[in-house]
């Protein structure tokens, strides 16, 4: 009882300090962040109280320990219905900003849902909401199945969960407010940053306490790759996020870096955003998942352990090719340049490693359309990190850099090799986290895969004529020496080219509805009654012994 | 430490460590016996479902 009061009271207090920061706050935007703060403890508080077993209590007995012999997968489901939830957010977000390209009428006249303030909304859902919640749940899937023990620090695992989510909401309300501090991929501002300083130091301690108390002896490969993603993932938060409030009840801060210093900081932090978060974690399931549907053992243990420290020791240094031609000394792009292109080769030994898993196992692609999925995933995973460091070698991006190849570039990875291999994932781990006998439709998981793969197409091809049209529109001069286009005359050239990524995002989005539908009646327990995938030829009426006949 | 001195330390003596490092790392993979400790790592995931719920 002394336990439950305290634990009641702690919350009781923090819905009072919340309230305070939010009265005394110096801008509107600080104050509403307060008041939902002063909300998710408000939940908290009543969740503490209602739930609380009086009667148990009342008796003195304990609280029975959670079942060792079984894995912790609470924390896991929320995590799957938390992935699909904001992905289903973000590729709506992400579809409605690309109509607002085509139709500038969707801005629709007020400051809240300008593009500018949609778009990070939408980076942020796909990469840090949707990816995000894929990655904290496969991760603790990962290393309880590979450690062969419980997560470690359950009710940390359970914090990491829930303060993830208000970091999520924390960071989205404030773009749609206009809380920035200017940052791709780092918006928001300083107190969302400590918030999620605090959630992401939890999330490595519960993992690694995982990985301390496992029962296996070797610690397999998938979970170097997620150590390196949340280990990595900190410094570079910490670091990029330096900087210096204007005061401590407003949402205003300064970063601790200026000028070219600051921009180094951002695309160190920026690019390696891309190389551990979307990255080094998705490769972890990469390693578990693509055996596992497979089964088949990774195609070589060793291949998996190089690309593993050709990665950590490549990725940190790409980071200057997003400023090249600026004011960053030269050296240092030509240094970002070169570490691009060497970068290549062991992306693609990680991409022969997947793909070669099937070796032996091809006829799968045909009958597994999850396998299928994976297969996507590392053939986009090889084309995005081809088209990377090409696109990072200066005389490239002279052309690309600031066009829409570049947006065709990021979706050519994002959809094609975070969002495949996530949607392959979430296909596997539902039916057995829920103890389901299989998924409700394999026929809707095939849909699911050509619709997406469809849009995906129609979105990066687009964007690559779009691109190279900018670009080569941008740089043409005429006879007498001046630009020969205007910058409105470029814009109106690329409506058709919006109009054909704008229906790519829908089929995409289209896609996921029906992955949606799916997981929806897995969990609910329904199988649909269908067509299996494949089946074998049988004649019945052949299926006797020759009888030799007498001629006639 | 000023500039000058951090990065010619960078690009000679810290570009050596970095990549003795990263050479001794990989060549780890290639000791002998490598194979069969590779091989029962591969596999161990394959014989672990016995409690999933």
């Amino acid at each position: 009882m002394d336990n439950l009061l305290v634990r009641a009271g702690g919350w009781l207090l923090l819905v009072f300090l919340a309230f305070v920061a939010m009265v005394m706050a110096v801008d509107g935007g600080f104050a509403v962040h307060m008041g939902i703060i002063m909300a998710a403890c408000l939940i908290a508080l009543l969740v503490t109280v209602s739930k609380a077993d009086y009667a148990a209590i009342g008796r003195g007995i304990l609280k029975a320990p959670a079942d060792p012999g079984k894995y912790d997968d609470d924390p896991i489901r929320w995590g799957v219905i938390a992935t699909l939830f904001w992905g289903m957010a973000g590729f709506a977000v992400g579809l409605y900003i690309a109509l607002q390209l085509a139709f500038p009428v969707l801005n629709l006249g007020l400051e809240y849902t300008t593009f500018g303030r949609l778009r990070p909304l939408h980076t942020s859902a796909v990469i840090f909401a949707f990816g995000g919640n894929a990655l904290i749940a496969t991760s603790f899937y990962i290393v309880q199945r590979t450690c062969r023990a419980r997560l470690a620090f359950p009710g940390l695992a359970r914090f990491v969960f829930w303060g993830y989510q208000l970091f999520i909401v924390l960071a989205a309300t404030g773009y749609l407010l206009g809380i920035t501090q200017s940052k791709e991929y780092a918006e928001p501002e300083w107190y969302v940053d400590i918030w999620l300083t605090i959630v992401w130091v939890s999330y490595a301690a519960v993992f690694i306490g995982t990985i301390v108390k496992r029962s296996e002896p070797h610690i397999y490969v998938a979970n170097w790759f997620f150590l390196a993603f949340i280990l990595t993932v900190a410094m570079l938060h910490l670091v990029n996020g330096l900087a210096m409030p204007v005061s401590l009840l407003g949402a205003k801060s300064y970063s601790a870096f200026a000028g070219v210093q600051d921009a180094l900081t951002q695309w160190w932090y920026g690019h390696n955003a891309v190389g551990f978060f979307l990255t080094a974690g998705f490769l972890g399931m990469m390693y578990y998942f693509v055996p596992k549907q497979a089964e088949r053992p990774v195609y070589s243990y060793r291949l998996s352990i190089i690309h593993f420290w050709s990665l950590i020791f490549l990725y940190i240094w790409a980071g200057p090719h997003h400023l090249h031609y600026t004011a960053l000394p030269d050296w240092a792009q030509t240094l970002g340049m070169v570490f691009s292109i060497v970068l290549w080769m062991p992306s693609w030994g990680g991409m022969i490693n997947g793909l070669m898993t099937l070796n032996g196992a091809w006829d799968k692609i045909r009958t597994d359309p999850i396998i299928r999925m994976m297969v996507l995933a590392l053939a986009f995973y090889g084309m995005s990190t081809f088209e990377g460091p090409m696109m990072s070698i200066k005389s490239v991006n002279s052309l690309s850099h600031y066009t829409d190849w570049t947006i065709g570039h990021v979706h050519s990875g994002a959809l094609g090799w975070n969002g495949m291999i996530t949607f392959a994932a979430l296909y596997y781990m539902v039916p057995r986290l829920w103890g389901r006998p299989k998924l409700y439709s394999l026929r809707m998981v095939n849909w699911h895969f050509w619709l997406a793969t469809i849009g995906i197409v129609l979105y990066i091809a687009s964007m690559w004529v779009a691109g190279i049209m900018q670009g080569l529109m941008w740089r043409e001069y005429g006879d007498d020496g001046y630009l020969v286009y205007a910058f409105s005359e470029v814009v109106s050239a690329m409506f058709p080219m919006y109009l054909i990524r704008a229906a790519g995002g829908l089929l995409y989005l289209a896609g996921a509805v029906v992955m949606v539908y799916n997981v929806w009646m897995t969990i609910a327990g329904h199988v649909r009654d269908e067509k299996p995938m494949t089946e074998t030829p049988h004649d019945e009426a052949a299926d006797k012994p020759l009888v030799a006949v007498p001629a006639e | 430490m000023n500039y000058e001195a951090l990065r010619h330390f960078a690009d000679s003596w810290g570009l050596l460590f970095m990549a003795g490092v990263f050479l001794m790392l990989i060549g780890w993979t290639f000791r002998p016996g490598a194979g069969r400790s590779h091989h029962e790592a591969a596999h161990m995931i394959f014989d672990e479902d016995k409690n999933d719920v």
